[in-house]
């Protein structure tokens, strides 16, 4: 029995059945939002609530969990979450990628390639992607049903005939299996091909919104462009100040008031590793 | 010859709902009948119903009872009660109506209002256009008025893109009410060449004419259509 | 001659108005029908019980031997992006006020599966052409654009493409009368170029005589005649379009 008074991962036995059934359903139908009746937790709505009842329903005694927000381990909000199931579940945590059996993450996808033996929980601010394009929820399922996405297509034909490119830099639209635009949550669009074909489970969790969705393994998943203006994506094109790397995702730290600047690996495991690598080989 | 047109007693009255209901007979069992190659004046004085024959005959105006056989590929299509559709069909292809006032199409050019019935008719736009500029040129129709709609245009001059517009594609049968009313005697006379290259070619023909000179010049045979008395 | 719509005995009643009272018609592959009538004559409401967007009390509508009030709404609102074109009245419930006028062309292209910008582009500037827009405002708003070029941009998404039935719902409305000019005689010349076939409602006498084959007078929700334009207009027989047709002021 973990800390007195709480059911193992904190929500009772029938809430997790009420999310699992939702789970179940989000992955039969690859991008389609479900509904599901999301409980008060511990954290108020913007915190991670999705994400952390999505994990709270499929972790069991002997997972391992991994935490990142932004791709890092070490924030606040990571350190709290991880924290948070160690009392309420006494799992084992960890920060190596390839040790976690479940990874929930803010905004951000590991670099290392995750296995079949893996499941991504991502945390979701707003599950609708056209939610800016079509304020009512009616319409929005409507839309959704019928496969009818004009609103997006023209949006991202505004973006070109105006900026020139397509402007989306986060939470860039996907078509999930040829058939749902999903929306990928904020993780930067650079991201976005690590979701196609992945070979671990992802499950994304909406807490204010209450809505699930799912994408399963090895699934196609597609960012919307235009046969002239192909999706890139795109990352700062400095190598990490640290281990070197000039493929990962990098986070702009400003140094001094002089406009110093430096640029870092966003996924703070992932530079480790690169760092003790060297070392090894050398060892 | 054979009969392009033919009516079999063709009867219509006017009810004039808003005067009380008021009933007007105008016609009453009219039978005429026109060959190919010929032209049929009608006559009779002002009010007789002339030109309400005319309309009847090209579908314009409803008939009370009676007929009105046109023949159109290859069959009798009764016009007094054909589907609205099938007129439409004949004005298309069989028969042709050069009235006195041209209602003009805002910003469609002369050339090309000429045109439109050739081409709705099959003709090639460009063919088309070149036999619109010849009509109008032989109407003596200035060339500089060729390209502008035909709003301003004087009333001879409208008359004249009318008569390019219902001589333009040959129709078998064409109907013409007053057809030189605006014209001075030389553009009469090009009128007068037009409708009998048209007798030649085996088009029928029924026309108003006022002018005893042009009447006498075309007509094979005049058809008197008596004023009926006034309902009581 | 192919029938596009066919709708039999329709009724429709707002309480005890009779809103659609036994109204039968139909539409052949090439023709414009022009519906008539004053306010309250059901007339609009006639067309939106064709286009399927409201449900009448009895009848039937079918298109191409599909019945309509049947349909899916799935199957509607494909229907409306492929087979029909719908012009309404005001361009702002037609038109993307919010997005370009490239965009509001592009998009049927769009979600027909176009996927190549520049194409849609180009085809989106030969379309703002075609209906007299300067290609040059391709990327402007139309909240931007004078009303005729609104409806006309709205006429431009409609037909790009090229639906077999229009419904236009007043689509001169509002508009000033050179404008309204402008509009019907585009419309004239879109219909007989792409062979459309049209259902038009109107109240303005003159637009009906200038662009429909055959018209059909409503009073009350009934279709007091129908027939050749030109017959119905030049020789009325129901007393009240004799009156409908005596009121029209000659410019």
């Amino acid at each position: 029995m973990t800390e007195a008074g709480y059911n193992f991962a904190y929500l009772d036995e029938a809430t997790k059945r009420m999310i699992r059934r939702a789970i179940l359903k989000a992955v039969a139908i690859p991008g389609h939002q479900i509904p599901f009746g999301a409980r008060e937790m511990p954290l108020p709505y913007g915190w991670g609530t999705g994400g952390i009842q999505v994990t709270a329903s499929i972790l069991g005694p002997t997972d391992v969990l991994k935490v990142i927000d932004q791709g890092a381990d070490d924030t606040t909000n990571a350190v709290s979450i991880r924290r948070f199931f160690t009392r309420v579940a006494g799992i084992a945590t960890t920060d190596a990628t390839g040790e976690a059996s479940i990874i929930q993450t803010r905004h951000r996808i590991p670099e290392k390639p995750l296995t079949e033996n893996q499941i991504l929980v991502y945390q979701v601010p707003q599950p609708e992607p056209l939610f800016r394009l079509e304020p009512h929820r009616a319409e929005t399922r409507r839309l959704h049903a019928l496969a009818d996405y004009g609103l997006m297509h023209v949006r991202l034909y505004e973006d070109i005939a105006r900026l020139g490119h397509i402007a989306k830099a986060y939470d860039y639209p996907v078509m999930v299996n040829e058939r749902y635009l999903m929306s990928p949550s904020p993780i930067p669009a650079f991201d976005n091909p690590k979701m196609h074909q992945m070979a671990a489970l992802q499950l994304f969790g909406a807490g204010r919104e209450k809505r699930i969705y799912a994408v399963p393994p090895y699934t196609p998943v597609r960012s919307l462009d235009f046969e002239d203006h192909p999706f890139r994506p795109i990352r700062a094109p400095q190598a990490c100040a640290i281990c070197g790397s000039k493929t990962s995702y990098l986070d702009e730290l400003v140094t001094d008031d002089a406009g110093g600047r430096a640029f870092i690996c966003s996924d703070t495991d992932y530079c480790q590793e690169r760092q003790a690598a060297p070392k090894a080989a050398a060892e | 010859m054979s009969i392009l047109l033919r009516t079999e007693g063709l009867s219509k009255a006017f009810t004039l709902h808003l005067q009380g209901g008021t009933r007007i007979p105008v016609l009453g069992q009219v039978d005429l009948a026109v060959s190919a190659g010929e032209c049929v004046a009608l006559s009779g004085p002002s009010g007789a119903g002339k030109s309400t024959l005319m309309r009847c005959l090209y579908g314009n105006y409803g008939v009370g009872s009676g007929r009105i056989l046109l023949a159109h590929r290859g069959e009798e299509l009764d016009l007094a009660s054909a589907d609205p559709r099938a007129v439409v069909a004949a004005r298309r292809q069989t028969i042709g109506y050069v009235s006195q006032f041209l209602r003009v199409i805002p910003r469609v050019s002369t050339r090309d209002i000429v045109a439109d019935p050739m081409m709705a008719r099959g003709m090639a736009r460009e063919d088309a256009l070149v036999r619109a500029s010849a009509l109008l040129d032989r109407l003596n129709l200035p060339e500089r008025l060729h390209g502008l709609p035909p709003a301003t245009f004087s009333g001879g001059e409208q008359q004249r893109v009318n008569l390019a517009r219902g001589f333009g594609p040959r129709y078998p049968v064409l109907l013409l009410d007053e057809p030189t009313a605006s014209l001075d005697a030389g553009n009469r006379a090009i009128v007068i060449g037009l409708i009998h290259e048209a007798k030649q070619a085996g088009t029928a023909i029924v026309g108003i004419f006022h002018d005893a000179e042009v009447r006498e010049a075309v007509a094979d045979r005049v058809f008197t259509v008596e004023p009926m008395q006034d309902a009581a | 001659m192919k029938t596009l719509l066919e709708a039999k005995a329709l009724r429709l009643n707002f309480g005890a108005i009779a809103a659609l009272d036994d109204v039968s018609l139909d539409v052949t592959a090439g023709e414009v029908v022009a519906i008539v009538g004053e306010s309250g004559s059901g007339k609009t409401t006639l067309l939106r019980v064709l286009a399927g967007q409201m449900a009448p009390d009895s009848g039937a509508v079918h298109y191409l031997g599909r019945d309509v009030l049947g349909m899916t709404e799935a199957e509607r609102r494909r229907l409306m992006r492929s087979d029909w074109g719908f012009v309404h009245q005001n361009p702002r419930d037609g038109l993307r006020m919010g997005v370009s006028a490239g965009g509001n062309v592009g998009e049927r292209l769009m979600a027909l599966g176009a996927r190549h910008y520049g194409n849609i582009r180009d085809e989106a500037k030969a379309w703002l052409q075609r209906v007299e827009i300067d290609a040059g405002r391709i990327d402007d708003l139309p909240r931007h654009f004078s009303g005729g070029m609104q409806q006309r941009l709205q006429i431009a998404r409609t037909l790009v493409t090229r639906p077999k039935l229009v419904f236009m719902d007043e689509p001169t409305g509002g508009l000033d009368v050179s404008v309204q000019a402008r509009l019907l005689d585009l419309i004239r010349a879109l219909v007989r170029e792409l062979g459309l076939s049209v259902l038009i409602v109107t109240h303005d006498i003159a637009a009906a005589r200038l662009l429909a084959d055959r018209i059909l007078v409503m009073r009350r929700g009934q279709v007091v005649e129908q027939g050749l334009t030109d017959r119905v207009l030049d020789d009325p027989q129901h007393p009240y379009t004799q009156l409908l047709v005596s009121s029209v002021l000659a410019a």
